[in-house]
């Protein structure tokens, strides 16, 4: 840190009560941030089911055999007989309530079809999270500084963030699964068919995190505190993990809130590698069938999701770094 | 240009020399595939389906016995070709919209960073997913939705470059000089907002490479016969356990041309930040 920037530190500690407080008013103003990306993207997809060419009713009917009925029931769950600002309206209403409509090639309510596929997904996502966090720390702590660690580590990583993680996922199941068989081949009975589709998804995010993380790691152990811990005699090993670690993780996580969308969409394709069910499954289907209120659903869904997730990123900086709480708008 | 080559005559990693090569390499058969090829990429051979390598088909066959080392150098092509238009697409309209929103201020400044901030809140191949259900698959609607979820990230960067670009110090000289407004944003404030688009479209262009084989490999893209990476690594999936060749030789041209750009990537955007060791 330079002299400049300990000078114009203030130098009063906020008060836990003012923090405490600063601290809320920024969750609000995330959360009225998100609110407003949920409200477009629920209304981008109005406007596209609008806006699309064609007729909308074979449009929401997708490859399903037009009758009578089913466009009555469309006709009556869109409001197409109403003016266009109350089918809006309904529209926003429904969503809000849960209610995505129904998948007339599948003949079930949308928001069940979620509820049911949610699961496998999240399940297969927080254990790619888990692999990327791991792998990007270790790697990271163990070659910051590290001269032909870094050197091995920076060829490894480029490889892995190169590699698309549904040949990744090709690969592995060659290797592991028909040529070792340690793991089964598809499916989503045990825990032990977790582990291929989580490492094809999460190392390549993890390459990307352990780069970011060990050049905040290398600023970290290059800056006084760290001459100070040496000078006080604490571990090389403890310096990295229980000091230098917390300084540099802040960028890491905020990159990784960014990328777990990123893991999301990565999914998709990699439960379709790896024959599991999930909203990936639903999604690639519902596209190849023309299921529109299924693939809308999914696109609001995600959308929540990477709004939840932006504002835990955010919460969790504040929980990481205190020179934040004074300072947050 | 003899900026562009003075930036370049300063020695060159091995590395990046190396990506420089198999890129032209890949450009090659981008252009002229039959100068390295003889082979027709759709000619199938029944009789000859699933060999291994052998001296007469170098990277074996596949499961129709359609020449595989033909099929890599026919497809890249359409992943090439795919993920550049795409990455055009995205730096034209992102620079666009950093650079009016930024100019412009204000309100309509406050509507474009919305909008921008509403598209990035989908993840990119979602929203590529999303725009093909409303359009149907094929090439030129991979192209505009691979293209349209790249806009964001040169619209942010543009816009906060041309803000920092117009308040620094040679600006407001330029003013004072009594400049035209329109001689002050295309000489003097352009080539500095969008110094670092290079460096960023050529990573970006990395991310569509893997995007297009990804959207391909759902069964968005070009339909089968055609040899497309991403395809050929969809049809390879099935026959893993006989010919695991099949699916192998298409990945590792994804990821080798990947490797390359992104090494050069990296190098330029060092470059741009000083810090190139």
């Amino acid at each position: 840190m330079s002299l400049e920037s300990i000078m114009t530190r203030n130098p009063r500690t906020p008060r836990p009560s003012l923090w405490r407080s600063e601290l809320a008013r920024g969750i609000v103003g995330r959360l009225i941030g998100g609110v407003l990306v949920l409200w477009a993207a629920v209304t981008l997809a109005f406007l596209g089911v609008h806006l699309a060419p064609g007729d909308i009713v074979s449009l929401l009917i997708g490859e399903q055999i037009r009758t009578p009925a089913i466009e009555a029931a469309i006709r009556a769950e869109w409001g197409l007989n109403e003016p266009l600002w109350w089918q809006y309206l309904h529209y926003l209403w429904r969503v809000l309530h849960g209610d995505f409509g129904r998948s007339y090639i599948l003949n079930t309510e949308v928001s069940q079809l979620l509820a049911t596929q949610l699961g496998p997904t999240l399940k297969l996502t927080l254990a790619a999270l888990l692999v990327s966090a791991v792998f990007a720390v270790t790697i990271a702590v163990a070659t910051a500084h590290r001269r032909w660690g870094r050197r091995i580590a920076n060829g490894l990583e480029l490889l892995l963030a190169s590699t698309p993680s549904f040949w990744m996922g090709i690969v592995l199941l060659f290797i592991f699964s028909f040529t070792l068989r340690w793991f089964p081949v598809a499916g989503d009975r045990h825990l032990s068919s977790l582990v291929l589709p989580a490492l094809s998804l999460g190392l390549a995010q993890g390459a990307v995190i352990a780069q970011v993380l060990r050049r905040e790691l290398e600023r970290a152990l290059e800056s006084p505190f760290t001459l100070t811990l040496r000078a006080w005699g604490v571990g090389e090993t403890t310096i990295r993990l229980r000091h230098a670690l917390r300084h540099a993780a802040l960028p890491a996580v905020t990159l990784t809130g960014w990328l777990v969308g990123g893991l999301l969409s990565g999914a998709v394709i990699t439960e379709q590698v790896f024959g599991r069910p999930g909203l990936g499954k639903l999604t690639v289907d519902a596209m190849l069938a023309k299921d529109l209120p299924v693939v809308l659903a999914v696109a609001i869904l995600s959308a929540l999701i990477y709004v939840v997730m932006s504002t835990l990123v955010d919460i969790l900086a504040l929980w990481i770094d205190p020179r934040l709480r004074g300072e947050s708008k | 240009m003899q900026a562009i080559l003075q930036r370049f005559s300063v020695a060159l990693p091995a590395s990046v020399w190396i990506a420089i090569l198999f890129l032209l390499l890949v450009a090659l058969a981008v252009v002229a595939p039959h100068w390295l090829t003889h082979s027709d990429p759709l000619l199938a051979d029944p009789v000859n389906a699933q060999l291994a390598s052998s001296a007469q088909h170098w990277l074996g066959t596949d499961q129709l016995g359609r020449d595989l080392l033909t099929r890599v150098i026919y497809g890249s092509r359409y992943s090439l070709l795919i993920s550049v238009a795409a990455m055009v697409l995205a730096v034209i309209f992102g620079t666009l919209l950093g650079l009016t929103a930024a100019l412009a201020r204000g309100v309509l400044d406050e509507l474009l960073s919305r909008a921008v901030d509403v598209i990035s809140a989908f993840p990119d191949l979602l929203l590529a997913l999303m725009l093909i259900a409303f359009t149907g698959p094929g090439t030129n609607n991979l192209i505009i939705a691979l293209g349209v979820a790249s806009v964001p990230r040169f619209a942010r960067v543009v816009r906060a470059q041309t803000y920092s670009v117009m308040t620094s110090g040679y600006v407001e000289q330029a003013r004072t000089f009594g400049l035209s407004r329109f001689t002050l944003i295309v000489r003097h404030i352009l080539p500095h907002a969008i110094a670092q688009v290079p460096a960023l479209a050529t990573l970006g262009l990395g991310t569509a490479i893997i995007g297009t084989a990804g959207l391909s490999f759902l069964g968005m893209g070009p339909q089968p016969r055609t040899a497309e990476w991403g395809l050929m690594l969809a049809e390879g999936r099935n026959y893993l356990r006989n010919a695991w060749w099949i699916a192998a030789w298409p990945g590792v041209f994804i990821t080798l041309t990947v490797i390359a750009v992104n090494t050069l990537g990296r190098y330029w955007q060092a470059r741009f930040e000083g810090r190139a060791s």
